[in-house]
């Protein structure tokens, strides 16, 4: 047996093998994805926020997919401090005017990004939000500006419905 | 092992261990020769297949009365710790029994850290070891969750969100694990799922670890190969049992302090309070026994190379048989690889005090110190002691230095070799 040919046992145990790990991830695959969110949680993908009773300066927070959104109406100083900021001074560069599509109002994930806590309000050396679980800071933009948080704190998909109501996801 | 075959007195016990010899293994494990130089802190073993019996037989009980639904499980503990009869006991039990478990664990760790038990030909042991250590971290997390308190809430978001600092597809992993897109009830059914099967893992791997230890027998304090039976070793019944089981009796006294009078000390009061996804608690802490993990993710700014540090620190435990080079088994042996060992135990204990504390200025800065000395006792230290260190002669066998007993031709062999 000096030269190896490719015989008909030969196909045969590819076609084998083949089809056998077509069968085993066919098999798998739905033991995976059953994990994954169901129906009734992907239902849950909006929901209306009547905000006419925030005043300047307040936060509302509210619960949207399971996390907590922080709908923020901003104070003018806030607001300039937030606009005033140099992109080289931010960790993950982000323009206010990208952030709050209407400067008074900041609404976005009240998640840190670093493992997931919630911020607290007017906390921290920029005036923003402090995560107490890992020392995260946060500016009026909600931009991470100190501490392990990789980036700033995420905006959800939003829209006015009308002046006060506010439609998230 | 024995060398002699074993058969049954009896008929009946011979026809049936000729079909399954499960006598010929009661033979084994009963005669099993053990160095007969064994201190208590070999007594662990014992303890922890102890633990792990204990929390499985209480776990069945409270999965009889638990809940594992977001909106009852917080009512179905408090209804197991007023309604159910000696449902608090069995709870503190369970409760406790988590950080006995640890406890003892940790000693067995230790043990073996000392007295080389993890050095050729044991390697196999000691890494089915590591994963069995490891299964307890993630049983005990997810056992935490399931009283569903804010601990156990905001626990587990951080931990899971760990998942989160991996490039590309971590998102995508922590939203499949939760089931949701925030820690809600699929993920506490699951992670109750998964707490129940974790600990019937743990003992097939505690059956493989004592398999594996059968094979070359116990190391002991003094580190030498030893002759198997021989003067050196007594059998495992009834000398290693009385130990054993005296030493479980003064383990058993401790474990009931805690829960007969400090049965919340270990735990934590915010787990008294119900889960809110809307408030984190001011100070989130896990555990007692996962601090000096956690103190390492901290004193690293990054959260991607925090969480590879975390994990790092345990694995780097699977590679100790080949970063360890020295020869010689026991510290006893080891005049400079003692005081080491006991800063590396200093180390740890600084690691998890600075763990329960803020990360902030002093606090920060000794855990980042003592994460830098930590590495650096394994990838540095151990390696190049090996090489350097004078090390002791070491007697060749376990009855020579104190009665001139028979010495052990492979020890002599292997001493000489040692000792060049």
């Amino acid at each position: 047996m000096s030269e190896k040919k490719t015989n008909r046992r030969d196909f045969l145990f590819t076609a084998t093998y083949a089809v056998g790990a077509v069968g085993v991830g066919a098999t798998v695959w739905p033991m995976i994805d059953q994990m994954n969110p169901d129906a009734s949680v992907k239902a849950l993908a909006s929901t209306e926020v009547d905000v006419s009773s925030v005043n300047p300066g307040k936060t509302i927070t509210v619960l949207w997919r399971g996390k907590p959104v922080f709908i923020r109406r901003r104070t003018e100083e806030e607001i300039s401090e937030a606009r005033s900021v140099s992109l080289n001074d931010l960790k993950h560069p982000e323009k206010d005017e990208d952030r709050a599509k209407d400067p008074q109002w900041l609404v976005m994930l009240g998640v840190c990004t670093h493992l997931g806590c919630v911020p607290l309000d007017q906390k921290g050396d920029y005036n923003g939000w402090f995560c107490p679980c890992h020392g995260s800071h946060y500016d009026t933009s909600g931009r991470i500006r100190k501490g392990p948080a990789p980036t700033n704190m995420e905006i959800p998909k939003y829209e006015f419905v009308d002046a006060k109501t506010i439609k998230i996801g | 092992m024995s060398d002699h075959e074993y058969t049954p007195k009896s008929k009946v016990g011979k026809w049936f261990n000729d079909r399954l010899p499960l006598l010929t293994l009661a033979n084994h494990l009963t005669d099993y020769p053990t160095p007969k130089n064994l201190n208590y802190w070999w007594t662990f073993g014992g303890i922890l297949t102890f633990c792990l019996i204990t929390q499985i037989v209480t776990g069945l009980v409270l999965a009889m009365h638990y809940i594992a639904h977001a909106d009852m499980a917080f009512d179905s503990v408090e209804h197991i710790m007023r309604d159910v009869n000696y449902g608090w006991l069995i709870r503190y039990i369970h409760a406790n029994g988590a950080s006995m478990f640890f406890l003892a664990v940790y000693i067995h760790i230790f043990r073996s850290l000392f007295y080389g038990s993890y050095k050729s030909p044991r390697e196999i042991i000691w890494i089915i070891g590591i994963i069995i250590y490891l299964l307890m971290m993630a049983a005990a997390f997810m056992g935490y969750v399931l009283p569903w308190g804010q601990m156990s809430f905001w626990g587990a978001t951080v931990i899971t969100n760990l998942f989160s600092a991996i490039p590309l597809v971590g998102e995508g992993i922590v939203t499949w694990l939760w089931g949701g897109y925030s820690v809600d009830n699929p993920t506490l059914t699951r992670f109750f799922t998964l707490h129940y099967l974790i600990p019937f893992l743990i003992l097939g791997l505690v059956v493989l670890h004592i398999w594996a230890l059968h094979v070359p027998g116990n190391n002991n304090p003094v580190g030498i190969d030893i002759k198997k039976p021989s003067k050196d070793t007594v059998p495992f019944h009834p000398y290693i049992v009385i130990k054993d089981g005296f030493a479980l009796l003064m383990f058993m006294i401790v474990f009931a302090f805690f829960v007969f009078y400090t049965p919340n000390i270990l735990g934590h009061a915010d787990n008294y309070i119900e889960a809110d996804p809307l408030v984190t608690p001011a100070h989130i802490v896990p555990e007692w026994y996962l601090l000096p993990f956690y103190a390492i993710l901290r004193s690293v700014p990054d959260k991607l190379l925090g969480v590879i540090a975390m994990l790092s620190a345990i694995l780097i435990l699977a590679a100790l048989p080949w970063l360890d080079t020295s020869k010689i088994r026991s510290a006893v042996f080891r005049p400079l690889y003692r005081q080491f060992y006991w800063i590396l135990v200093a180390d740890v204990l600084i690691l998890g005090y600075v763990g329960a504390m803020p990360a902030e200025g002093l606090y920060l800065l000794i855990a980042r110190v003592a994460t830098a000395y930590y590495f650096l006792h394994f990838l540095v230290v151990l390696p190049i002691l090996g090489f350097k260190e004078k090390t002791l002669p070491i007697p060749l066998s376990i009855t020579e230095p104190i009665l001139g007993g028979s010495p052990n031709l492979a020890t002599v062999k292997n001493k000489e070799s040692l000792n060049k």
